[in-house]
Order: structure tokens, then sequence, then C-alpha cells
């Protein structure tokens, strides 16, 4: 393992590929690999990039590459897509719209699967966001998979969240309803050559003005709803690309600016240190209960209502944690 | 205990616009529960090993209708031969003639599946040929 972690920090692609693939099998020992990689992580802006299936994520996100190359940054791209909860299979064709980049050195596309997750992104992007993070490439995308109203686990891991909204899916309730509405930095009208753009956006603005401080203390910054239209018409959607680079750029500047970074690293980080202490003290204690066929003792009394959860849970955790 | 997942990049090489087939076959390899990256068609064997080292994929499956296999086929092998990934397993199928087969065979194609290859037998084929790495 520490021989990966090595190769990852000289910049080696194929090993950082599987270092991730290791995080995503759950690779026993992998921590130690992490453990030499965690210290030099934290320079990257991180970007997440949000919404429906067929918003047009990864056309945007392959766009929003070039933007970004054309500015001088490397990009890293965590691309999610579901896993079949039949199958554990899954089908990843995110990259297939950025091709054009494959061979560019300066950029690493990564694509995952869900695994099970239901947040919108799988457990291993926060650990894949440092391995990208060590290959020191400065803008990190990621991208979730198609989402409804309240996949909102990327708020966890980006500094800037993108949420891509495109006309016809609903009248403006849905623009008031929580989850999903809320957590956007930036909100992106894409397709918006198409009918009732104007509407959505009209709708999305009105519902932006409405918010008193303009989301999650990060008083000031006043969300913008860009317009990006037809993708068949290259010149005028590289531009609106470009022009959300800057809003995205302008967004971490007034994070930094405004002492707000720091409290954005503060909820990433709980979230990594909550996770780091199920898989070090549950899911140790899981693996027991199942190896030795306890947990099927312990179900069969819930059935039978011998005992209930918490009893239970409480009787495992005395034995567990002295 | 190994909860390994076999990481399958399915690509068309060339200028062979012809993806119906392989999209079946991704779908085959999604039921079965590999994870499949798609990159459809009119690719180069330099994306297609590019790709395949940021994806650590275990297999390569490339598709041709157009003929050109010969050409494109072992240059992908080469390329990630090259970069050191011989552990990489690369198939192919297609329309590709028997007098065709022995030369890929010796450039390093694993296996080749034609026209009235079974979807079970693909699966099955990289069950029995293709152990995810440690």
């Amino acid at each position: 393992m520490k021989e990966l972690s090595k190769k990852v920090l000289e910049g080696d692609i194929r090993a950082a590929s599987r270092l991730i693939r290791n995080l995503e099998d759950q690779i026993p020992n992998t921590y130690i690999a992490m453990q030499e990689i965690f210290g030099k992580t934290g320079n990257a802006h991180v970007v997440g990039i949000t919404g429906a299936p067929g918003a047009g994520k990864s056309t945007l996100t392959d766009e929003l590459i070039c933007a970004y190359r054309k500015k001088g940054d490397t990009v890293g791209v965590l691309a999610v897509d579901p896993t079949s909860p039949f199958s554990g299979g899954a089908l990843l064709g995110d990259r297939i719209r950025m091709l054009r980049h494959a061979e560019d050195t300066g950029v690493f596309i990564r694509s995952l699967a869900t695994r099970g997750a239901m947040g919108g992104i799988s457990k291993a992007v926060g650990e894949a966001i440092h391995v990208m993070d060590v290959l020191k490439k400065s803008k990190i995308i990621v991208e979730t998979v198609g989402v409804g109203q309240q996949e909102v686990d990327i708020i966890n891991h980006a500094h800037t969240v993108a949420v891509v909204l495109v006309p016809g899916m609903g009248d403006e309730i849905q623009a008031l309803k929580a989850g999903l509405m809320e957590i956007a930095d930036i909100f992106i009208i894409n397709k918006a050559d198409r009918d009732g753009a104007g509407k959505l956006y009209k709708e999305t603005l009105n519902m932006v003005n409405m918010s008193k401080d303009n989301k999650n203390g990060a008083q000031g910054w006043r969300i913008p709803v860009l317009l990006v239209e037809s993708v068949l018409e290259p010149i005028k959607f590289a531009e609106s690309v470009e022009a959300l680079r800057d809003k995205i750029d302008e967004h971490y500047q007034y994070l930094i600016d405004n002492d707000l970074l720091s409290e954005r690293m503060r909820r990433k980080t709980t979230a990594e240190l909550n996770e780091a202490l199920w898989g070090t003290i549950l899911q140790p204690i899981l693996k027991d209960l199942h190896a030795d066929g306890e947990i099927n003792r312990l179900v069969d009394k819930l059935l039978t209502k011998a005992s209930d959860p918490y009893s239970l849970a409480a009787e495992v955790a005395s034995k567990y944690m002295k | 205990m190994s909860n390994r997942k076999i990481r399958v990049l399915l690509a068309k090489p060339g200028l062979d616009g012809h993806d119906r087939g392989a999209r079946v076959i991704a779908r085959c390899f999604r039921d079965a529960g590999f994870e499949v990256i798609y990159t459809g068609c009119h690719q180069t064997p330099e994306m297609i090993a590019a790709v395949a080292l940021q994806e650590d994929v275990d297999v390569v499956g490339l598709s041709c209708l157009s003929g050109a296999h010969n050409y494109l086929f072992p240059q992908v092998a080469k390329l990630l031969q090259d970069k050191g990934a011989n552990d990489i397993t690369v198939i192919g199928g297609g329309i590709i003639p028997e007098k065709d087969m022995a030369g890929l065979y010796e450039a390093g194609i694993k296996e080749i599946f034609t026209p009235g290859a079974t979807l079970d037998s693909l699966v099955e084929w990289i069950n029995n040929n293709v152990n995810p790495k440690e």
C-alpha cells in the first residue's frame, strides 16, 4: 500500500485509479495509503455539478474542462453513475461526452458507480477527491448521478455547487421545495433555447430573491442564475460555459475572501471523520456479528418480539464498547 | 475476502459507426454485475489506451465491423503493453474473418467473438479468464 501511495504522489495515473478502486472495493489496509496522502491534500477547488438525469451535466462538464484548460488549470473529473440494485453492475457512460480530453495529460477523468449509496455520489468520492488533489489537479469537478429532489451529499464535498435545471420539469412550486433547490451556489438553466426556459428562469430568480441571506450563511453571495443555450451552436455554448467558469471561480474567491472556506472544509472534514469512525468502529462489529451468525439470532428475537432493536443495540454496545 | 468488481472498457476504434452490438453487450455486462465504461464510436487506439489506464479496467473490449481490425486491435494491445499495462485483457468482436484470427491472437488479443456468439458465452469467458486485480 505504501508503494501505491508513493506512485500516486509521483503522478502515476494508473496507480491513482487503482487507489480509488481499492477505496471503492474497500480493500483492507487501503487506509495506509490514504494516511500518506491526507496531509498533502486541500489545495484543489472542488466543484460539484448536479441535476436531473439528462439535464446536460456531462456535456457541461466537457465544455467546462475546455474552459479551465484555456485558463491554464489542470482538471480532475469524478463522474458518478448509478449501480444496478439488481445485478450490482453499472453502465458508466458520462465520459462518452468528454472523449476529446482522453489524451490531454492535464485532465484525469475517472468514472465511479454509486455502489448502493443514496446521496447522489458514491462513498469513495470524498477520498477520490483527495487522490485527484495530490495529483495536483487545480480544479476537481464532481459530476453526481442524475438526481431528484434530495440527493444532496455533494454539499459535503464541493466548495462550489452548480445545480443544472432544464425547462419542462414542473411548475414553480417545485422551485420552492427543500432539498436540491437549496444547495446551489450557482443555478444553470441548461437547454435555454427550449420552450419554457424563460418561465423557469423567472421562477428560479424569484426563488433566489426570496432567500433571506442567499443561503448557508454565505452572506452577500447572490446566487447567479445562468442561461446556457444549445450545444449545437458551439461558439455560443462555449462562451456561456466560460461565463459559468468565471462565476464558479468568483464563488471560490468569495469563500476565501469572507473566510467561509474554512466553514465548508469543517463540514467536509466532519463528514470524513464520521465515515472513518463508522468504518473503524461499527464495521468490524457488524462483520463479527455476521461471521458467527449472531446477527440472525438477533433478528429472530425481533421477529418473535422477544426483544426490540433498542435493547439489542444497547446489549451489543455493552459487549464491544468497554 | 474480495469485493473486487470487474471493470470493463467497451470501445469502438476507427471510423465504424455501428454501435448497436456494442450497446447490447454493454447492457449485458451491466446485468452480469460488471462495471462497464462505455465510450462509443470513432476513437483512436491512443484514446482507448489512455482511458483504459485512467479507469483502471481489467478488460478492454473492442468492437469493429468495418474491416480495420487488423490495424486497430493490435495497436490498442501494443499501446497498453508500451505503458506497462500487460495485465489488461484485450478482447475483440465484430466481422472478423477466420484467416485474420491467428494474427490477432499473436498481437495479444486474448479472444475474438464473431456473429453468433451468445451473450452468455461472453460473460462466461470473462468470468473464467479475468481475475480482477488484487
